[in-house]
């Protein structure tokens, strides 16, 4: 039941208990214990909202950091990770197979602030060997929702 | 000027629904429950398949029977989900839609004089292609207390010396029954004593929620004597690209083919390069599909219980039948009253069959949001009625 109402609620975080529990086929008190449960256990780590802020016309300028470091002793890469994660600015950042360590995901107010950021506090880093900075320039999907397309019903009114 | 039009055809009733189609395109802000196709696109890897096609220039006729592929695909698919086995070569034909397997069905079928035993309410076609086959029409009206599924002792009572074929439409529109298997083993006993033959219109096959689908032809001495026919429309959500199959015996297929060759050629060909990636890899989607539909479907079953509307527990399709003759109204005239008053649109169950009178057709098409909304208003509507008395 865990992953048929995680896999529902992923893309539909605001939640109607009676619509889950129907979806699921448990009662609703079942379903609420469940949700606090995985809220708890951090299964559950948050709801979010997917925005597009360009119509709302609030600028945003969000790169993709590739971050190669060398872990000193006793620092692993958990611990650098620890250290760049803690800015407010790091949206996300993973531990990557392939040419480099780090994927980091900065959003900012603009270019410039992002790219500020990158030169005053990510690439000093001790650990830090060196940075690619890439910027989104159009986001088409993200989080499995496809942005630019309108819901429009065309189908005959009656068939 | 002489008369140009023949008879037959003028005498041929307007489908219903396209008077009701009238009235609510007239105005605005319309929630539409009337809809007999799905709501989702075509899954996309399908449509990239056609796409492709027609990039690749495949835009010349196939042979009439179908791609020799798809067809192979098709006889894999009906048996690992209904365990059926069709030569693809003799015992198939790639259609325009479900539809055009009713009709050549009927036309190979047929001789004047010949008795067609439809169930009603059902599809508004299955009339009207009778009856342009030379045969002539026997509605057996379903009821209520029987889920809307054809008994043993309907069908015996409604065949005559000429009864030739029997239209089973399962599961049904417009009221989401099906036939479990001890339904059609009743009525196959009636069907092998009196050496019938039978059309089986399982385009929603796919849209059943409970235990998997049955047909007709699983059962012994049926599969020699049965037409099936299916498709791509619901399930797959390919209703556009008219594409369907027919698969009987191959003496049937044979006279079937002659007129599908001569009146249409071949089915679509992109339709036909876009339905091979939907048998291969589409089972996912269909089932994805119908989870989505059930979620609905148990949505609207219980507004209608929670509002007091008699409404039977649909378990296939994606219609729900409720019953409302508690108002004292006829269907149109309910149908109406709520499309003025509340701009919701539904069909009246009359369209179907002149024993779909008390009933409306809901579809549940369309998204949770929009259900949301239209059942608040039927809500609605129904209190008003209620207080009004």
């Amino acid at each position: 039941m865990r992953e048929k109402i995680l896999t529902y609620i992923e893309k539909n975080s605001r939640i109607d208990i009676a619509e889950l529990a129907l979806r699921v086929g448990a009662d609703e008190q079942t379903v609420l214990n469940e949700l606090e449960a995985m809220e708890h256990e951090r299964v559950i780590c948050g709801y979010h909202t997917l925005i597009d802020w360009d119509k709302v016309g609030v600028e945003k300028a969000t790169a993709l950091i590739e971050v190669r470091v060398t872990p000193q002793r006793g620092m692993g890469f958990d611990k650098v990770a620890e250290r760049i994660y803690n800015y407010p600015e790091v949206n996300s950042i993973y531990l990557i197979s392939g040419g480099f360590d780090f994927m980091v995901i900065i959003e900012g107010k603009s270019l410039r602030e992002v790219a500020q950021f990158v030169s005053e506090k990510l690439a000093p880093m001790e650990t830090v060997l060196s940075t690619k900075t890439n910027f989104i320039l159009k986001k088409y999907k993200d989080y499995g929702t496809i942005l630019a397309k309108p819901a429009k019903d065309e189908r005959e009114l009656m068939n | 000027m002489r008369n140009p039009l023949s008879s037959t055809i003028v005498n041929i009733k307007p489908s219903g629904i396209r008077k009701f189609f009238d009235i609510a395109a007239e105005m605005d802000d319309v929630i539409s429950l009337g809809v007999g196709e799905p709501d989702f696109d075509t899954p996309w890897h399908v449509r990239d398949e056609g796409i492709y096609s027609l990039e690749k220039g495949r835009t010349s006729y196939t042979s009439n029977a179908g791609l020799k592929e798809l067809k192979e695909e098709i006889a894999k698919f009906l048996k690992r989900r209904y365990e059926l086995t069709y030569d693809p070569v003799k015992e198939m034909i790639v259609t325009v839609g479900g539809s055009e397997g009713i009709d050549i069905c009927m036309r190979a079928m047929l001789d004047p004089g010949d008795e067609v035993l439809i169930p009603q309410p059902s599809y508004v076609s299955y009339e009207p292609c009778a009856i342009l086959a030379n045969g002539t029409p026997v509605i057996i009206e379903l009821k209520a207390e029987n889920e809307f599924r054809l008994t043993a002792e309907e069908l015996e009572a409604a065949i005559t010396p000429k009864t030739k074929l029997l239209v089973l439409p399962f599961p049904n529109n417009p009221t989401g029954a099906i036939m479990e298997r001890k339904d059609l083993e009743a009525i196959a006993e009636v069907i092998l004593k009196h050496d019938l033959y039978v059309l089986s219109d399982e385009i929603y096959s796919e849209l059943t929620y409970t235990d998997n689908h049955v047909s007709i032809c699983n059962l012994p001495g049926m599969q020699e004597r049965t037409v099936l026919i299916n498709g791509f429309s619901k399930s797959h959500s390919m209703t556009g690209w008219r594409l369907g199959y027919a698969c009987g015996p191959e003496v049937i297929i044979k006279q079937m083919l002659k007129i599908h060759q001569f009146a249409i050629m071949c089915a679509p060909t992109t339709s036909q390069y876009a339905a091979v990636e939907a048998m291969r890899n589409g089972d996912e989607d269909v089932q994805e599909m119908k989870a989505e539909y059930n979620v609905r479907r148990k949505y609207l079953l219980k507004r209608f219980s929670e509002m007091g509307v008699d409404c039977f527990e649909a378990l296939g399709a994606f219609y729900v039948f409720p019953c409302i003759k508690e108002f004292g109204m006829s269907s149109d005239d309910f149908a109406t009253a709520m499309l003025k008053s509340k701009k919701v649109c539904v069909v009246p169950g009359t369209a179907f069959g002149d024993c779909g009178e008390g009933f409306l057709r809901i579809s549940y098409a369309y998204t949770m949001e929009n259900l949301k909304i239209a059942m608040d208003r039927f809500q609605e509507f129904v209190n008003e009625l209620r207080e009004n008395k």
